[in-house]
């Protein structure tokens, strides 16, 4: 295929991308968007595999099938829960893969046309140490991501003293690095510039505690298109670029929309430490206050008669896979006639969305659920708020309490409800370590005990 | 006539993707973002075209390494990435 057909193909396959997204706009032409997805995906390998470069081809086709076989096995059979990890995962795979092709095309220009060895041009270095540094940092950075994520290592945020000069030191090493390789070429630099960058992936993700995982995931979703978009400067390939600029929108967005979520700047979370133990032994030297605890069969009682109960899942429900259950309860309550409707709040789980995935997992027909804009007003005309593993999003001292860790995020307004449901395991603080005075209200009721097991038990006294 | 560097070139291209992206994005519904996410996970995987390259014009045993250990790596997030957006998406569109 002669070069400029190729420049046409790829120029295709990236309108496709765009309209992948596009169908993202709403869920009945998510379909057809992602039908356009693949078929952008297929164009690109298959106009790649017919460049008059290529020589070689059973080794990519046999690299295609273990991959593909691999990927499509893994996603098959992971639990809907899961899905943060494995998003995780996968973006380290792409900053990997980044830095993979920015060695070969260092050790072999030729190959992909960008000059010989010694002679390449500084630009193409500098686009290369770019590509090459932020692929390295979203490969450590996904690596520990997911191991909060999937509880290797602990959710807290680790901190240690010196941290932040630390990684302005490695920041400031890696700039001057990236210049140095444009002049000199070298594969010491190269490496030294690979080394550091897996360096400061860890360590910048380190001292980030487990609900800033939301913003965390975008933030390497961002980067890994920023590594694509550099490869592709590096390659001359519009279609990387493309792809990387828009993936790396999208995960900007994404984070800014998680940061406005939880009232915080996006530079606070980086820096991390927010949050876990520390906030909570400060809060456990206050004195006990007196709360209501109930059962299932007052909570079914109560809900039974009610005319309206909205729901607010949160990262407890995905932890007990209760959203089966749960969403048999409400078909049970609706069937009374309870109107039920479902809050989302931005942050709420571990991911952008991933309350909206697990309900939908469950069956929970997509006009039920809603997000916090759309039914925050309505908690004041509801009868019954049923808190299910969430804590701080419905934190009334986020908007009472300038003091507190909390203050100025977003919340929904649970308080307002006539009367609250609290599924929660403990008395112990949310994540960040905060004290809810909901938990004391005179209209509160504590129930304590695993998400599931509380739904079930709810059915149970409901259908008696 | 003096001839634009390729490197400007890709800047435009760059920028003009970066504000197509950007009003793209921000039409996607929120309760779509999970998938959202997964599906630009695979695309980003396009990055395969390059380990492609690597893979097959390359002559060095060291660059073909490279070049297929990253074919292996995107094709885990392509075919991972779009059947498990596939996933997602059937639990959307299945109730009534």
């Amino acid at each position: 295929m002669s070069a400029n057909l190729s420049a046409l193909a790829y120029l295709v396959s990236s309108v496709f991308f765009i309209l992948a997204l596009q169908g993202l706009s709403s869920a009945k032409t998510s379909q057809r968007g992602l039908t356009f997805g693949i078929a952008g995906m297929l164009l690109a390998i298959g106009t790649t595999l017919l460049s008059p470069l290529v020589l070689n081809y059973g080794l990519i086709i046999s690299g295609i099938m273990i991959g593909g076989i691999i990927g499509t096995v893994i996603a098959q059979k992971i639990q809907m829960t899961a899905l943060p990890q494995l998003v995780a995962a996968f973006h380290s795979l792409v900053g990997l893969s980044a830095v993979c092709v920015a060695a070969a095309a260092f050790y072999e220009p030729a190959a992909f046309n960008i000059g010989h060895v010694g002679a390449i041009a500084a630009g193409s270095l500098i686009e290369m140490g770019l590509g090459v540094t932020i692929g390295a940092i979203t490969f450590t950075g996904s690596l520990v991501a997911f191991a909060k994520l999937q509880g290797l290592v602990s959710g807290n945020p680790l901190i240690f003293k010196g941290q932040h000069p630390l990684n302005a030191l490695l920041g400031i090493a890696l700039v001057i690095l990236v210049g140095l390789f444009a002049v000199s070429e070298s594969p010491l630099l190269f490496w030294a510039m690979v080394v550091l960058s897996l360096l400061l992936g860890f360590l910048l993700i380190l001292p980030i505690g487990g609900a800033d995982m939301p913003v965390v995931i975008s933030m390497l979703n961002s980067y890994s298109g920023w590594a694509a978009a550099g490869i592709g400067f590096t390659l001359g390939n519009s279609l990387l670029i493309i792809t990387g600029a828009i993936v790396g929108a999208s995960g900007a967005i994404l984070s800014y929309i998680m940061c406005k979520g939880m009232n915080r700047s996006i530079f606070n979370i980086i820096l991390g430490g927010f949050g876990g133990d520390q906030g909570a032994a400060v809060q456990k030297t206050g004195d006990q206050r007196p709360y209501k605890a109930g059962s299932a069969e007052d909570a079914a009682f109560i809900m039974k008669n009610a005319r309206s109960v909205i729901i607010v899942p949160g990262y407890g429900m995905a932890v007990a896979q209760a959203q089966h259950a749960l969403r048999e309860m409400v078909d049970l309550l609706k069937r009374d006639g309870v109107q039920v409707r479902y809050a989302i709040h931005p942050v709420a789980g571990r991911m952008p969305g991933h309350m909206n995935v697990l309900l939908a997992e469950a069956n929970v027909p997509y006009e039920d659920v809603q997000e916090l804009d759309e039914i925050n007003r309505d908690f004041a005309t509801t009868d019954v708020a049923f808190v299910i593993g969430a804590n701080d999003v419905t934190n009334p001292a986020a908007k009472t309490d300038p003091t507190s860790a909390i203050f100025g995020m977003p919340i929904l307004d649970v308080e307002k409800a006539k009367t609250v449901l609290f599924v929660k395991r403990s008395m112990a603080p949310g994540y960040a370590g905060v004290d809810n005075d909901l938990f004391y209200r005179d209209n509160t009721l504590m129930l304590f005990g695993d998400a599931k097991k509380m739904c079930e038990e709810i059915i149970k006294a409901v259908q008696e | 006539m003096e001839l634009i560097s390729p490197f400007l070139l890709g800047l435009t291209v760059f920028i003009l993707a970066v504000f197509v992206g950007y009003y793209v994005v921000w039409k996607v519904t929120p309760a779509l973002h999970s998938p959202l996410m997964s599906v630009t996970n695979a695309i980003s995987s396009v990055i395969i075209v390059g380990a492609v390259l690597a893979t097959g014009a390359a002559q060095d045993l060291c660059t073909q390494i490279f070049g297929f250990a990253a074919v292996v790596m995107a094709s885990i997030n392509i075919f991972g990435g779009f059947v498990v957006t596939r996933r997602m998406l059937n639990m959307f569109n299945t109730k009534k």
